[in-house]
This record gives structure tokens, sequence and C-alpha cells, in this order.
């Protein structure tokens, strides 16, 4: 009996695996077959005010690149800070903040931007995307840079102040690149999350059909292009919005795996 | 130089807490104009963006409170100190009124739909990857649940409205867009989320509890319910908290599946909106009262994930020093 209950118990496990399993396959699946049915090279070539995808694609990587330019920095010295700096309660305190923030909801971020932002310079704009973004970013650069300098033995720290090397010196010499990897892994799925978010750039920088490097104006996303494509009732639009979903899974992913190939190199 | 480091690294951290309270703060004073006009009255309130008359002669034959009702017409609810008509009558001045039951029960189901779905299976991935599958599986099936963790849930949203949906509603009835679909798609969608996290919890049994209970002739069921449960539950649960508090802001992937419509939903299968998707959906054309009543909406919403967030945190998830 014992046994039975064992083996219905480890089927139910490995099924439930399968499902999962079953799912990402069948959404992949999809996407390939949908996205690759509407894929062609002209979609990098032209704008979609001309039915291609060019500047939602450039728009998404500026709005994400502007984004981990400003939260990349504030991230990791916040991690810095909680790691290397903080006495007392503070650095604790503000470790949980962040990991709060981690969780927000995307759209109320979308929102508060939408409310400090947008309002304020009287419209949307390519900055309140990307700042919206960085604030989806910066929780995240935090936890992973607080982790990874907690894996770097203290003797190494040690060792640069016995060499007299002053403080920031030995976190930006020493313990800053022991721990480069992992930071840098962490970095990347932080960017490939940001890259995928549509809720906060809806009310923020919205998205635009024509090429712009204007980021004081509504700024092209080829995520919030998706969600207005998607919902058209044109089939042609919502190819493209198949095409578009297929070339963003794919950056995704590739990111992704980037990230995870570089911590398995390290092992 | 080092002092300027050392500041600008507690500058840094202290943005963190800056933000969180900016939005906190931002929300409410963007939130005034409909918490002063509705007050906690709001959250009960079924009616969205409905005309209605005030300062009417009263009549007698009105104000029978009735919550579960979707007739949006034959509604009629008491406020404090005004009695709210049908457009029907015509003498008085109107005004609109927001209420906020609809999207915060829409929010609160599809959460529900999603983590009924994702539990169990969420669960057996988790039994799978930590205790079942030989190293190197385990290592390639762990890799692909995070991978589909990864794909961006707007993604979700269109696999889930074309391809999910239609196989649901075929064998379910009903609409295509309703709370089931949307509460099913959230579930895939917080499903590898779950179970990366609960297998990381798992992992943390020390392995000479197992290699004694197994000594003792126990099978792996008896490992797992016995020794593997008891011992990381609390992180366990931490991680269903976790995943829930995902499910509760999620916007895209429910956008596509709900159906958009303020309109409280009757069964299992029709459509209505969430908390999110209300935002998405109609921030775009709102002003005044309407726009402080959608930040209304977002400042619940935030303290409710806020709130459950806090708890994973604090009770379950603490953080060995």
């Amino acid at each position: 009996m014992r046994l039975i209950v064992n083996k219905i118990f480890l089927s139910l496990s490995v099924f439930s695996a399968l499902i999962g399993l079953a799912f990402l396959a069948w959404i992949l699946v999809t996407l390939f077959i949908k996205g690759l049915g509407s894929f062609h090279f002209g979609l990098f070539l032209n704008d979609l005010i001309d039915g291609g995808l060019r500047n939602l694609i450039v728009g998404q990587f500026i709005l994400a690149g502007l984004a981990s330019i400003i939260g990349i920095p504030l991230g990791m010295a916040a991690g810095i800070y909680i790691q290397e700096y903080g006495r007392g309660r503070y650095p604790s305190i503000i470790r949980d903040l962040s990991d709060i923030m981690m969780s927000a909801p995307s759209i109320v971020i979308g929102a508060f931007v939408y409310a400090v932002i947008v309002v304020p310079t009287g419209g949307t704009s390519g900055y309140a995307g990307a700042i919206a973004l960085a604030i989806m970013m910066i929780p995240v650069v935090i936890n992973t840079t607080d982790n990874m300098l907690s894996l770097v033995p203290k003797e190494l720290r040690e060792a640069g102040i016995a060499l007299g090397a002053s403080k920031y010196r030995v976190i930006l010499d020493i313990v800053i690149k022991a721990a480069k990897v992992g930071i840098m892994t962490g970095i990347l799925l932080a960017f490939a999350r940001i890259i995928g978010e549509t809720a906060p750039l809806l009310f923020t920088s919205e998205t635009s059909n024509y090429f712009s490097l204007d980021l004081s104006e509504s700024f092209p996303s080829l995520t919030v292009s998706i969600y207005d494509l998607a919902n058209e009732p044109e089939e042609s639009s919502r190819d493209l919005a198949w095409a578009a979903s297929f070339i963003l899974t794919v950056l995704v992913l590739i990111i992704n795996l980037t990230g995870r190939f570089f911590t398995r190199h390290k092992d | 130089m080092e002092k300027i480091f050392q500041k600008l690294s507690l500058a840094s951290a202290t943005v963190v807490f800056v933000i969180l309270l900016g939005i906190f703060l931002t929300l409410f004073s963007s939130s005034k104009l409909a918490i002063d006009e509705f007050g906690l009255d709001f959250i009960t309130n079924p009616d969205w963006n409905k005309e209605i008359v005030i300062d009417a002669p009263i009549s007698s034959e009105n104000s029978i409170i009735d919550d579960d009702v979707v007739d949006d017409n034959d509604d009629e609810i008491m406020d404090e100190d005004e009695m709210l008509f049908d457009e029907d009558n015509e003498d008085g001045i109107t005004k609109t009124v927001y209420g906020g039951l609809v999207p915060i029960v829409g929010t609160l189901l599809t959460t529900l739909i999603a983590l009924v779905f994702a539990l169990p299976i969420a669960m057996g991935i988790a039994v799978f990857l930590a205790e079942i599958a030989p190293k190197n599986i385990s290592h390639i099936v762990g890799i692909a649940i995070e991978l589909l963790a990864a794909i961006p849930s707007i993604i979700f949203g269109m696999w889930g409205l074309y391809y999910f949906a239609p196989i649901i509603a075929d064998l379910v009835g009903g609409y295509q867009v309703s709370l089931l679909t949307a509460g099913l798609v959230l579930g895939v969608m917080i499903l590898p989320f779950m179970a990366a996290i609960t297998r990381d919890s798992m992992n943390t049994t020390p392995g000479v509890l197992k290699e004694s209970a197994y000594a003792l002739g126990a099978t792996k069921f008896e490992v797992i319910k016995d020794i593997i449960f008891p011992f990381s539950k609390t992180g366990i649960i931490g991680s269903i908290i976790l995943a829930l508090g995902r499910a509760l802001g999620e916007t895209m992937a429910v956008a596509f599946l709900i159906g958009s419509i303020f309109v409280l939903p009757t069964a299992i299968n029709s459509p209505t909106i969430s908390i999110p998707v209300a935002m998405a959906n109609n921030f775009g054309e709102a002003n005044g009262l309407g726009e402080s009543a959608l930040f209304y909406l977002a400042l619940i919403l935030f303290i409710i994930s806020f709130g459950i967030i806090s708890i994973a945190k604090f009770y379950f998830l603490k953080k060995a020093k």
C-alpha cells in the first residue's frame, strides 16, 4: 500500500513537470509558427507607419538602455552600501524595502511616474518611460549586488586594507572584481526583464509609429505597440503583433541564456 | 574621495526609501479627490462611471442595497448623506459616481483561480526538480521552467486569447474572455515562478535528515511528506504568497482575457475587469474625478500587494542572518 501511494504520488509529480514543459512548448511553438509566418527582414528596415518594426525595436532598446544607465549605478551603489558601509538597522530596512519594491505592481509604478513626471512635463515622453523602467530595475540590481557581494570572502577585503588601500579602492578594485560575473548575470537578467515590460510604459512613454530619437516626446515602444496591434481587428495588424512578439521573445530568451551561460562558465 | 563614495552609496540606498514613500504619497494625493468624494464606500460600490442625479426630491421607493445583482439599472445605493438615484430621475443636478467593487472583486477572483490552478502543478514540478529527477535532467528542466518565467507577460496574454481561451471556452462554455480564462492564463504565468522558488525552499532541507528517513525504510513519498514539507513549510508558504503578489498586480496577461467590462461576474465564465486592467484601459481617456478614481484603485492595489509581500517577507521568508 505504501509503495502504491508512493508510485501514484511520484507519477503525479512527473506528470505536473510534463504539464509545465507542455505549456512552455505550446507557447514557443505558437510563437514560432505565427511569428515566423509573418516574419521577414523588411521588418527591420521599415518603421511601423510603413508596416515594419524598426522604430519600435530601436525605441525599446533605447528605453531599456537609458533605464539601465540610471538603474545600474544606483542599484549597485545601494547594494554596496547595504553590504559594505551600512551600520545598524538601516541597511536591512533598505534591503526589505527594496524587496517590496521589486514586487510592486508594474502598472502602479507606471501610474506613479505618470503623476510625478508626465503630468508636470505636459505629456508622455521617452524620459518618463525610461524612468519607469529604471524604477523596475533598481531593486533587482540591488538584490543581485547585495547577494553577490555577500559571497566575497572577508579575507580579500582584509588583505586589501592591510596593503594600505582605502576602503572604496578595496570595494571597486577587489570586491566588485571578485563578484563581477555574478553581478553581470544579475544585470543581464534584470535587463531581460525590463525590456519585455509593457504596463509601466502604457502611460509614460506610450508608443509612436515613427522613428524617433527625441526622448522628450512619445517614444516608440515595441511592447506597447504589440498591445495596440493585437487588439486591432485587422488580420494584418495581428500578424505584425505576432512577428513583434516573436522577435521580443527571442531577444529576451537570448539575453537570459547569455546571462546563464556566464554563471555556468564560472563554476 | 573615500567620503564622497560613501555618501554616494548611502544616497543611492536612500533612493529606494524615497521612491517607495513617493509612490505612496503620490497615489494618495492623486486619489484625494476620489477619496474625499466617495470615502470608503468606494470599495463596496459596484457602479463605475455612472451618471446619477443628486438633490432630487426624495421619493420613497428607492434605497435598496443589493450587492449581487448585476443589472446596473436596478441598483440603488444609499450613500452616507445623499441618495443616489437612477438616471431616469429628471430633476436635480447630475454627477458621476465611481465605485471600485467590480475591479477589486475581479482582481481577487482571477488571483484565486490562478492560485488554485497553479499551486498543485507548481508543487509537483518543485518535487520533481528537487527530489525525483536525476541531476542533469533536473538542471535542464529547471532552466526550461525558468525560461518560461522570463517570457514577457504580454506574450502570455496574446497566446491566451488566441489559442488557450478558445479551447477552455469550448470545454466550459461561456465567453472566451472571462474570469476563468484570465485566471487560468495568469496561473500558467505564475506557475514557473512558484515552482522555481518552491524548489529552492525544498533544496534547503539537509541531506542528513532525508538520508536518515530513507535508512529507516521510508518511501520517497513519506520522506517528502514527513521530512521535506515540514522542514521547508514556511519557505514554501512564503513562495506561494510571493507568487500571489505577482498575480495580483499582473496587467498584460489579464488585459487580453478578462473582457474589460465593469460588471460583477455572475459565473466563473463571465467577463469582468481587474484593477490593473481598469487602469491600463481607462487611464488615457480619464481626467478629473475619473482619473482620481483610477489612482484610488491603484492605491488600493498597492496597499494590498504591499501588505501581502510584507507578510511573506517578514513572517515566512525571514532571511537567516
